[in-house]
């Protein structure tokens, strides 16, 4: 049984255009939604790299969402649609390392959708807190520190 | 042969018979076999869920219940008890509601667990589509020319339209099709959708009376020889209250209430008396006896 | 070492009522590389401003994180400060704990947690930050308005003025839009296209200023000064350069009885057409669908003559070609200005209205023609069942307005004026006309709005009932439109002669098309989203892209004219300067390291990875700055790890994740 108290520590990866747009309507509607999410703000969801979703989860994360804009409307035309297809292979890949998919969600926010970016983080993060905290042992080695992940990617 | 399971509910077995019977001969002929379900319950109409919500849905949901276990499509041709069938079914896809249900079910073998399979269509549905449409037309052996009808749906086939989802909420079409392919003339009018009083007929006759005073007024407007209905609450409040509004409103109708499905008996050739028309307070003959004749406007 | 300096905003009490501060403030002073911490009322206030650039002086800062609201809101305020004090103004980071925290948490402790992550995660990233110069980029001085109802036209005519050459694109055969469609304007009753055709006609006398009427934007490739729209000619079979519009072909056509678009099924009009008699231009377009000759070519194209020629063999100009083509033209621009307006509500989604299944129901847009001395009528109101002359007359306020039901909450504001007008008109044409209005609320802000309405009810009588009608059905020879008086508190029933829907605004059928095709976005009802609803009220956001009019939501004319030389200002403003600042956020290959797979040539949306040969034949990547817009698909794509995108590296984004998640767990 996971203890009540467990509080999931979630990174957002959010596209400029659409979902940290829409997380900040959230905001200027004054949406609640759960507190867990450390939100990492980036020019589309396809520049967020499958490494910085292993990364997150090897230094400690439970869950990680990537948020970007509706198929179809990315601002960069079809940064989203690379997002879509090489997060479908990351989930496989986590599969792989013994971290359930669950645990990684895409999802697509609009500019408009404060309600909803309110409503998918609070859903996610009730789902980690119903699944325990991510289990280290079953996963990837954890890197010893920080400076090991920089020099892993700056080589 | 298409089979379905059958509910005919309190209403088929009492003031209704002659539309079970009705139904029943038409089935026949169209091929479609009706399996009545073992050991059904009142649905509890206004009644139940007007008092008692978990009353309301569970005794729907116990012949959703009974209706699970064949495989087959519930069919209940009383307006009522399909809308709180399908109501119920909506209901209790929260999980609260089905709890409750549950709760209250408990005694018995019975689960909820099947009911949302279970596919409950209205007579209407189940008539209205090509393949019966070609049977109908093919049984028709005395068209009904020369009868002018108004098809009257009432609220309960249509409302809450989220859930029943009609085919239009203000002109629903169903009834108009299969009682134009009996050979009748179809009006069209604007109160196909408007309520009767429904169960509110012993509590406010007066609400009842005014509502159908209406509904009669508009359908003697324009033109119709008589009304076409597919529930037992309006044929009954259509039917029964006519004496009193001519009382009370000093206007006499005496405007024959059809079920759809004897409609569709005479066209077929069955006689009055085989779908129990002798059953009805406004003597049907006025309409009938329209059959077969040439229209009298039409020629002027 | 960076020696970062970092203040925390409490944005009056938006920020510290849920946030401390101040403790959030201590805490980031403590992070590595933090030389200077504080906190402070209002940090974007002069003071705030003052403060920072103090700071960076005295404490010799290189990097600046502002912890308070989303970087859209106010990036560019503090960039622009900390430029001031002589930094780079990419060396600045926002941390945001308004928007993103203050707002959305309503527990103290949670939301000073919070805050003391995103600021620390804020530093983190700002260790990793370089001095960034953008570009310079030219500016193409021509501008594109999409669109030719009021909005386009002030806009094209207000451009060109000022000696700006305009392409004016507008998708039906004629300029005007909705406000031809008019018969008079509120609240001073002038007649719409007495003040409209002078404008429509000024535009294609400009010589400033190139029309392409029955045209559509297709494709926009490229950015801020320098767009390259493909725009679809669509065939009009009839040669513009050699009509002279005399009309002959209209009256001869056989085919007269097609439902006139202009008249909003009012009226008819011929197959070959002009939508109203003063169409600018005045050169007719044959409809396709509807043209024998058109379709018996289309069925046959071998055929030698087409199954009709009537128009052929009358036009003294030889101007009728059943075989024109489409065509597309590509041409440049430095701006474009998006007025491409609105369209109304359908009704017949309202079932219990009856409109579509009884004739004298109809919407205001229809009575507008109806009342039209050009209109199908002549201008006399004639109900279309019997053609009689209606004397009651009611209308129905909101429909498809405030309405949840209809997907549709929002008001349409122009309904309540112009269904005043109409009362107030419907008896000036005849004084034994009686109007009633069911209305929710009357919104009549504006100047004289409220008078007008004022008038309606007690110089023309009309008798405003407030609350919604449930039906409306026929009986005998008229309507009866049942309803509730709220103010009475009871049921109401009213019988009409003619009832009239005023159909709410909604956006274009395809508004989100058309943004995508821009680039721009758009809110859950489809109209296009501002760059900022108070201050950017007339720029999307992309730069370079302008709105006007009710695209962007409900106008009136005033409001749409308004916008439109707001618009016009904008755009002559950023095609005055002589170049402009491009992306400094792009990508950089690392050529020594580069593979040369190109896999990011593949992913690059705006084919800016070109390749070069270095030594030895050896084939690289390198990035075009001019075409690079900083979405860093290829970086994520490089197999090598040799690209990377200024102001979002890898080891930014990275160290933002060290910070968070291997500091020590604080107890």
């Amino acid at each position: 049984m996971p203890e009540t108290s467990f509080e999931p520590r979630v990174v957002g990866f959010l596209c400029n255009w659409c979902s940290y747009a829409g997380a900040n309507l959230a905001g200027t509607s004054r949406i609640q939604y759960a507190p867990n999410i450390r939100i990492v703000r980036v020019p589309c969801s396809g520049r967020v790299d499958p490494l910085f979703v292993v990364k997150a989860f090897q230094a400690g994360a439970d869950g990680v969402m990537v948020l970007g804009c509706h198929p179809g409307d990315c601002h960069y035309r079809d940064g989203n649609y690379y997002t879509r297809r090489r997060f479908t292979l990351m989930h496989a890949f986590l599969t792989f390392l013994g971290i359930d998919e669950r645990r990684l969600k895409i999802d697509w926010v609009s500019a408009a959708e404060g309600r909803r970016f309110a409503e998918v983080v609070t859903e996610f993060t009730e789902q980690l807190s119903q699944m325990g905290p991510l289990s280290t042992q079953a996963s990837v080695q954890v890197s010893a520190g920080g400076d090991q992940i920089r020099e892993t990617v700056s080589l | 042969m298409r089979a379905y399971s059958y509910y005919p509910g309190c209403s088929l077995h009492g003031t209704a018979k002659e539309y079970d019977q009705s139904l029943k001969l038409v089935a026949g002929t169209l091929g479609i076999e009706l399996k009545e379900i073992p050991d059904w319950n009142c649905c509890g109409a206004t009644a139940a869920h007007s008092t008692d919500e978990a009353l309301g849905l569970a005794l729907p949901a116990r012949n959703l219940a009974l209706a699970a276990a064949e495989d087959r499509p519930l069919l209940a041709p009383c307006a009522m008890c399909f809308n709180r069938l399908r109501v119920t079914q909506h209901e209790l896809q929260d999980s609260a509601k089905r709890h409750m249900v549950e709760a209250l079910l408990g005694e018995s073998d019975l689960t909820v667990s099947g009911i949302q399979e279970v596919v409950v269509p209205s007579l209407l549905d189940v008539l209205d589509n090509d393949e019966m449409r070609a049977r109908v037309t093919e049984a028709v052996v005395r068209p009904l020319a020369g009868l002018k009808v108004v098809c009257y749906y009432g609220c309960l086939l249509v409302r809450p339209a989220e859930i029943l989802k009609p085919d239009s909420l203000e002109n629903p079409q169903a009834m108009d099709r299969l009682t134009e392919n009996l050979g009748a003339e179809v009006l069209d009018w604007p109160f196909k959708t408007e309520c009767c009083g429904g169960s509110l007929a012993i509590a406010r006759t007066d609400i009842v009376l005014t509502l159908v005073h209406r509904l009669l007024s508009m359908a003697r407007n324009v033109g119709a020889d008589c009304i076409v209905t597919a529930c037992p609450m309006c044929h009954s409040n259509l039917d029964t209250r006519q004496t009193q509004i001519a009382a009370e409103f000093g206007e006499s109708f005496e405007l024959p209430i059809f079920y759809v499905t004897e409609l569709m008996g005479l066209a077929f050739g069955l006689s009055p008396k085989e779908l129990l028309l002798n059953m009805h307070v406004m003597d049907t003959k006025r309409a009938t006896e329209c059959i077969g004749k040439e229209p009298a406007a039409v020629t002027g | 070492m960076a020696r970062i300096g970092v203040f925390v905003c409490h944005c009056g009490s938006n920020i510290a009522n849920t946030v401390d501060v101040e403790q959030v403030a201590d805490i980031a002073g403590q992070a590595p590389d933090v030389v200077f911490s504080t906190d402070y009322m209002f940090m974007c206030s002069e003071p705030g401003q003052n403060l920072i650039q103090e700071a960076i002086r005295e404490h010799n800062l290189d990097r600046v994180v502002v912890a308070a609201c989303s970087p859209t809101m106010h990036f560019r305020t503090f960039s622009g400060a900390i430029q001031r004090a002589g930094l780079n103004p990419y060396m600045l980071e926002m941390a945001n704990i308004r928007e993103q925290c203050s707002w959305v948490h309503a527990d103290k402790a949670v939301g000073t947690d919070k805050s003391v992550d995103i600021v620390t995660m804020a530093v983190g990233k700002t260790r990793w930050f370089e001095p960034l110069f953008p570009q310079e980029i030219g500016v193409t001085r021509r501008a594109l308005v999409i669109g030719g109802g009021i909005a386009g036209i002030q806009a094209a005519l207000d451009i060109a003025d000022s000696g700006v050459e305009v392409v004016l694109v507008e998708r039906s055969p004629s300029i005007g839009g909705k406000m031809a469609q008019l018969d008079k304007t509120f609240p001073t009753l002038d007649c719409s296209g007495c003040i409209l055709t002078p404008r429509m006609t000024e535009v294609v006398q400009h010589s400033n200023i190139t029309l392409h009427t029955w045209s559509e934007v297709q494709e926009v490739r490229g950015f801020v000064g320098n767009f390259e729209v493909d725009i679809l000619h669509k065939p009009r079979y009839v040669d513009a350069t050699l009509c002279t519009g005399c009309g002959e072909c209209l009256a001869r056509c056989p085919w007269q009885k097609i439902p006139s678009e202009f008249d909003e099924g009012m009226g008819t009009r011929p197959a070959i057409y002009r939508p109203f008699p003063q169409a600018v231009p005045n050169v007719p377009v044959i409809d396709a669908e509807q043209c024998v000759a058109i379709k018996s070519l289309v069925e046959d194209p071998e055929r030698e003559k087409p199954k009709c020629g009537v128009c052929l063999k009358f036009c003294p100009r030889d101007a009728i070609d059943f075989r024109q083509q489409p065509t597309v033209t590509t041409e440049e621009f430095g701006a474009i200005v998006l007025a491409n307006g609105y369209s109304l509500f359908d009704p017949t989604a309202y079932g219990e209205y009856g409109y579509g299944r009884y004739p004298d129901v109809i919407t205001s847009i229809q009575m507008e023609r109806l009342m039209n001395a050009a209109g199908p009528t002549d201008g006399e109101v004639r109900r279309p069942s019997d053609g009689k002359h209606p004397r009651s007359i009611v209308f129905l306020a909101c429909v498809g307005s405030r309405d949840e039901r209809m997907g549709r909450p929002y008001c349409s504001k122009i309904c309540c004026m112009y269904t005043a007008k109409h009362a107030i008109m419907l008896k000036e044409h005849d004084p034994d006309v009686q109007s009633y209005v069911f209305y929710i609320d009357v919104r009549a802000g504006g100047k004289g709005y409220e008078e007008f309405v004022r008038r309606a009810q007690e110089e023309y009588g009309t008798c405003y009932l407030r609350g919604r009608v449930s039906k409306v059905y026929p009986e005998g020879n008229h309507l009866v439109v049942m309803g509730e008086d709220t103010l009475m508190g009871m049921p109401v029933r009213v019988e009409a002669d003619l009832v009239v829907l005023a159909t709410g605004v909604q956006p274009q059928p395809d508004a989100g098309d058309v943004a995508r095709i821009l680039g721009i976005s758009y809110d859950s009802y489809g109209f296009i989203n501002e760059s900022h609803p108070k201050l950017n009220p007339v720029e999307s956001n992309t730069a370079g892209i302008f709105l006007a009019g009710s695209t962007i939501g409900p106008k009136d004319i005033p409001e749409s004219v308004s916008q439109a030389s707001a618009a016009a200002a904008k755009v002559l403003g950023l095609l005055s300067q002589p170049s402009l600042l491009g992306e400094a956020m792009t990508a950089l290959v690392d050529r020594s390291r580069c593979a040369g797979c190109f896999a990011c040539e593949d992913i690059c949306p705006y084919q800016a990875i070109e390749r070069v040969t270095l030594g030895y034949g050896r084939q690289a990547a390198e990035v075009n700055e001019g075409l690079c817009k900083g979405c860093g698909l290829c970086v994520s794509a490089c197999l090598g790890k040799v690209i990377t995108l200024r102001g979002f590296s890898d080891q930014a984004l990275l160290e933002e994740l060290n910070v968070l998640l291997l500091e020590p767990e604080s107890a």
